[in-house]
């Protein structure tokens, strides 16, 4: 079974805009997968409403297993520990540093304190930042700060990593890095499903790209097949 | 299962005292609305408290006092003061004959003392007198017409007009505090609750990030529900610590000179018994406080 099924989904905002249209889309486990297309397309509330921070009008979204669109406000949070996100901004808490904001996903389940040192410190190890674990988010860079809400993503040991544009703010350079570490995460066996505005990115890494327009699925490359494309 | 739990509170604790710290600006607008609306609550409990018992106080001294007809035969008091016991609203009764009248006065002043000294048991100008308590106040006009009614009875004397006049001042007093006690209590709940929600406001950004990272509801509630419950016990400090020293002070003078009628409530244990409701009307609109402007940000 995929790991993420949607069918007929359409979400309609309550302005009245049609942000997504009768939209039908599997992934499956393992795979790394690119949703591009132009600002407004639908690509952002298609992850939003993956890790359900929005509910579609209508269809269903499975994910796991679990009947995403049907879950309730406060069952969210069942979803919420099996995905990590990470967003263009970061979202750091800026009051705590970098070891905090990884550990603070693992404390609010109660995990022993030795459990979560294991664990921040191999994720901080795998995102590059095992020396930096003691630095507050104003005194990093943003690609350090990106690989710090990375890390926050992953410390979980999720299934599915969502990245809405993690590299939108960063310089193309710092954006390779990044998507080092997501390539690296990938090839640990997890899910990655990827926003960008990025091609250079998309053409290089060879992966299976979908191309949204006006809220539809326009086209869905297999692995490979954009870089030969000539969009 | 246990461990978890308490590791998950001990966090939950932690991080209030860490977040109440880390946005102290915010922290002290709270407690700050907490202080002031605490010390109204609790000068108008002491008023209300006070107010009551002055009137209490005041009620146990009223007294009907019975003149009884000069030249009357002790056989005659004593038909009076049974007529008088059978009324209803009558609770006790205390025969005082002139003579011993005459001694109080006499004990009472010198100058009574050199007047009458010389006085014959039968030239005392006094007249025999019953003195009379009644159950309800409020009816004790009532009863002193029927004991006037009596045969031998010369007048009654309670104070009429006074008494009826001074009971409806505290009856209006006493409304009037218990509604503003109510009142103000609603207003601190209401105050509370919207400097939190601006303290929380400005971390709904926190809030965001907890929900992420797949924190339920009530994990995040509870972080701000203790520290909606510090604040309320650091807002409650202040006034407690005021109405305690204010009001000891404040016992200690002498009110006689200004309201020679006011009778305070004694401090033991009447303060601790206000700082106590002070401090629970703190942690409970302080938690209660917290817990609604939290749910606001939960919503998607």
């Amino acid at each position: 079974m995929a790991l993420i099924e949607l069918t007929k989904v359409k979400k309609i905002y309550k302005s009245g805009v049609t942000a997504v249209q009768e939209l039908n889309l599997s992934i499956e486990r393992g795979e790394f997968v690119f949703v591009i297309g132009p600002t407004g397309c639908g690509k952002s509330t298609l992850i939003r409403m993956l890790y359900r921070e929005e509910k579609p009008s209508s269809g269903r979204i499975v994910l796991g297993g679990v009947e995403v669109s049907k879950l309730r406000n406060n069952k969210v949070f069942k979803i919420r520990r099996k995905i990590g996100v990470v967003f263009q901004d970061f979202k750091l808490l800026e009051g705590a540093n970098v070891y905090e904001n990884v550990a603070f996903a693992l404390e609010i389940f109660g995990l022993p304190k030795a459990e979560i040192h294991n664990r921040v410190v191999k994720a901080l190890e795998l995102v590059g930042l095992k020396n930096r674990a003691k630095n507050y988010p104003n005194q990093l860079s943003g690609g350090e700060q990106q690989r710090t809400a990375i890390a926050r993503a992953i410390v979980n040991d999720p299934k599915l990593l969502i990245c809405d544009e993690p590299t939108g703010n960063l310089d193309e350079e710092t954006s390779q890095e990044i998507i080092a570490v997501l390539e690296e995460i990938h090839k640990m066996g997890t899910t990655v499903v990827m926003v960008t505005h990025d091609r250079d990115i998309v053409k290089r890494l060879k992966k299976r790209v979908i191309l949204m327009d006006a809220g539809r699925v326009l086209r869905d490359f297999k692995e490979g097949e954009y870089a030969n494309e000539n969009v | 299962m246990l461990m978890k739990m308490f590791r998950i509170l001990f966090r939950n604790i932690r991080d209030a005292f860490k977040s109440v710290w880390r946005n102290f600006s915010l922290s002290l607008a709270s407690i700050t609305s907490i202080t002031i609306t605490l010390l109204v609550v609790a000068f108008s409990l002491i008023l209300t408290f006070n107010v009551n018992y002055t009137a209490e106080m005041l009620a146990q001294n009223i007294e009907i006092v019975v003149f009884v007809e000069k030249g009357v035969e002790q056989e005659e008091i004593t038909e009076i003061e049974n007529k008088i016991t059978v009324i209803d609203n009558v609770a006790t009764l205390e025969f005082k004959s002139r003579v011993a009248i005459a001694e109080e006065y006499m004990a009472d002043s010198e100058v009574f003392a050199v007047i009458m000294e010389g006085w014959d048991e039968d030239e005392i100008p006094l007249q025999d007198t019953f003195i009379v308590r009644v159950n309800d106040n409020e009816e004790i006009g009532k009863t002193a017409d029927e004991i006037g009614d009596i045969e031998g009875v010369a007048a009654t004397n309670y104070g009429r007009g006074m008494v009826e006049q001074l009971f409806g001042v505290f009856e209006i007093v006493q409304t009037a505090s218990v509604v503003a006690v109510v009142a103000l209590i609603l207003v601190t709940a209401f105050l509370i609750s919207n400097t939190i929600k601006i303290t929380i406001f400005s971390r709904r950004r926190e809030i965001e990030i907890m929900r992420l990272v797949g924190a339920s509801n009530l994990n995040i509630k509870i972080p701000f529900v203790f520290e909606g419950l510090f604040l309320g016990v650091l807002g409650a400090i202040i006034p407690i610590a005021i109405t305690i020293y204010a009001y000891n002070s404040l016992y200690t003078y002498d009110l006689s000179m200004i309201m020679p009628i006011v009778t305070l409530v004694s401090p033991e244990p009447f303060v601790y018994q206000i700082s106590g409701v002070l401090l629970i009307i703190g942690v409970v609109v302080g938690m209660f406080g917290s817990w609604r402007a939290v749910q606001r940000h939960l919503r998607i």
